[in-house]
């Protein structure tokens, strides 16, 4: 059931959902700092992957870096194969739109919008479905995600857990097969950690979803079937356990 | 175009949502439009009165008896070689030959309308006191279409001057000095000798003092007799239907009729270059305030864009692209410019009105209201300015968020 896998370090870019390759970030300036370095890692369908590691081990930089918010100094990232580095600005926008989603450990919901207008935001920048549809999208995954009395409530008359929650059905809105997660109960009481960590298991299990998430919460890491340790920028560890 | 609709969504909510900001930005450039409004038409509207004292003050052309050159003399056409300086001129009749056939000449081309003028020195005597006065002969037909002199009359009308043989208009207080009243004979004589008694018929008052004070008014007729030169004028005044066009129209009428003929630019040539001053002070003030205002402006609305650095981070995380998420701070800065530019239209003209209401009471002057005018110009220019730099104010902070990249401002969020 456990044990590290043999073929941690050693990529396989053409299956990869998201392949980093020799992936560095360094922050310019006087004096300049590596976030993260040497990051080989692959990842694919329907797994679930948490990156771990002491604060300032670069986990943040690293999930930015394959979420396309931050460009690598040097190296690849491809996502669905494709190369990221010499998109455009509006291409990387369609791809963060389309294939990714976010959950941050602040909610970052924009507060002047309802939850159901907050989840229905990015399918409107996407302009995919009709209004209607989108409408109807979002309050099935606001339902889904025990939140169907509060569609139409605003950020701030919701609770930490129903705004993460928020968050979370927000980065489902156009259904990617991708959700990258930053501290996502970084900043929640234990019920409402348990209840998103559950939501995220569930996208993996039922809904077959790829989930990202940086924690320094070692009971969650230990829940997911993945775990890379990071240290210093590097990547310590890469282990699987069967689930 | 389903883009163009999610950031006027995003937008007007925005600017719904923090209603009480949004107001405040909307009161900031509507008092920056309003002020430079009112000061415009403040400076504007002295100016336009300056300038109307100044037409006004004379005929737009005065055409006199006298010659710009010395006639030309028999020698200089016969010798090629001569010429002569320093001339004295024969003694000859003063005046202007044949006016009415002059006049009739001049109503043919000139838009606006033409009046003589017989002007002669006079003592008025009435109950053992003299004063000297300027009496001056008109037309009373003519003269209200060249001159103020009809709405100044006090008591009486020009016509009046046909009532009685003899009949004069007096300057108020000149009538004052001497006691006399309508109806008082009055004795005028000039220094030639001539003299004749006049009735006191009408009186008027221009608020200008040393005019009231020293100046006449009898029928062409009577002052050619006083001045001992029938059947001529001394000047020919017009009045022409666009005062800027009175110097062109002085030149033709010299070269036509050969007498010196004189535009109110020419006249006041010493007041016309104060004016150039003052005109560099009105667009400098205009303009301060302009710059003021239009500052003002931009600091509002700079600063709710610096307050959303935070969600133009969200939003491109979410996958907006950059130059939406910028639009959508445009679209909010060109709402408040709008409708600050239109509250500030309001507030404009409610201004001005209520500066045109103050009545300013001065015992030297009738009492009279701010010089004011009301010009569009003076409103587009205020609202371009105020929407200029609202969208410069929107799009730069905007701009210079949307180009870092999310994770440098999520980094740094808490």
């Amino acid at each position: 059931m456990s044990g590290a896998s043999a073929s941690a370090g050693v990529v396989s870019a053409a299956s990869g959902l998201v392949v980093a390759t020799n992936v560095a970030r360094i922050l310019p300036g006087v004096v300049p700092t590596t976030l993260v370095h040497n990051i080989d890692l692959a990842i694919g369908a329907n797994e679930f992957l948490a990156i771990t590691g002491p604060s300032g081990s670069g986990k943040s930089s690293l999930l930015y870096l394959l979420g396309l918010l931050d460009l690598p100094t040097s190296g690849e990232v491809r996502i669905r194969g494709r190369a990221t580095a010499h998109m455009d600005e509006s291409e990387r926008a369609l791809t963060r739109l389309s294939t990714l989603g976010f959950v941050f450990q602040f909610h970052f919901l924009l507060p002047e919008f309802s939850a159901l207008e907050n989840v229905m935001l990015p399918m409107r920048a996407l302009a995919v479905l009709a209004e209607a549809a989108m409408r109807e999208r979002a309050h099935t995954l606001l339902g889904s995600l025990g939140l169907g009395d509060h569609a139409l409530k605003l950020p701030e008359q919701l609770s930490g857990g129903q705004r993460q929650r928020v968050a979370v059905a927000r980065a489902l809105a156009n259904d990617p097969p991708l959700i990258l997660a930053d501290e996502p109960t970084g900043s929640l009481d234990s019920a409402s950690s348990e209840q998103v960590f559950q939501i995220l298991r569930d996208l993996v299990d039922k809904s077959g979803k790829t989930v990202v998430a940086v924690t320094h919460d070692l009971d969650i890491a230990a829940r997911c079937d993945r775990r890379i340790h990071l240290i210093d920028g590097g990547i310590g560890s890469d282990e699987r356990s069967g689930h | 175009m389903s883009a163009m609709k999610l950031i006027f969504y995003i937008a007007l909510t925005h600017v719904r949502f923090r209603l009480r900001q949004t107001l405040v930005a909307v009161a900031g450039v509507a008092i920056g439009v309003g002020f430079s409004i009112v000061m415009a038409a403040l400076m504007q509207g002295s100016q336009a009165d300056f300038t109307r004292q100044l037409i006004d003050a004379l005929p737009h052309i005065t055409v006199s008896d006298e010659l710009r050159k010395p006639p030309v003399q028999p020698a200089e056409t016969a010798f090629g070689a001569a010429e002569i300086h320093g001339l004295t001129p024969e003694v000859r009749r003063r005046g202007i030959k044949n006016p009415m056939a002059i006049m009739a000449t001049l109503e043919i081309w000139v838009p606006g309308a033409v009046a003589p003028a017989v002007k002669t020195q006079a003592l008025i005597r009435y109950a053992s006191r003299d004063i000297g006065a300027s009496v001056q002969g008109i037309d009373p037909h003519r003269e209200p279409k060249v001159s103020m002199l009809a709405t100044q009359m006090r008591q009486g009308t020009l016509v009046s001057l046909y009532r009685a043989t003899n009949a004069i208009i007096l300057g108020v207080r000149l009538a004052e000095k001497i006691g006399a009243r309508l109806g008082s004979n009055i004795t005028v004589q000039t220094t030639d000798g001539a003299r004749m008694s006049a009735q006191v018929v009408g009186l008027f008052r221009s608020g200008i003092r040393s005019v009231d004070e020293s100046t006449a008014y009898v029928l062409v007729k009577t002052a050619q007799i006083l001045a001992q030169q029938t059947g001529l004028v001394n000047e020919i005044r017009v009045r022409v239907t666009d005062p800027m066009a009175a110097a062109a129209v002085a030149q033709r009428i010299e070269r036509e009729t050969g007498y010196k003929s004189v535009a109110w630019q020419e006249a006041h040539e010493d007041l016309l270059s104060a004016f150039i001053v003052r005109n560099i002070i009105m667009y400098t003030v205009v303009g301060a305030i302009l710059m003021v205002a239009s500052f003002g402006t931009y600091n509002i609305i700079s600063t709710i864009t610096h307050e959303k650095t935070r969600d133009i981070a969200i939003l491109k995380s979410l996958g907006l692209r950059e130059a939406a998420v910028r639009r959508i701070f445009v679209v909010e800065a060109l709402l408040i410019g709008l409708v600050g530019a239109f509250a500030g239209w309001a507030l404009g003209y409610a201004l001005t009105r209520a500066l045109g209401s103050i009545e300013i009471r001065n015992p030297m002057i009738d009492a009279t209201r701010l010089p004011l005018i009301y010009s569009l110009l003076h409103y587009a220019i205020a609202a371009a300015v105020a929407l200029a730099s609202s969208v410069v104010a929107g799009y730069f902070p905007a701009r210079k968020a949307s180009r870092l990249y999310p994770v440098d401002i999520i980094r740094g969020a808490t």
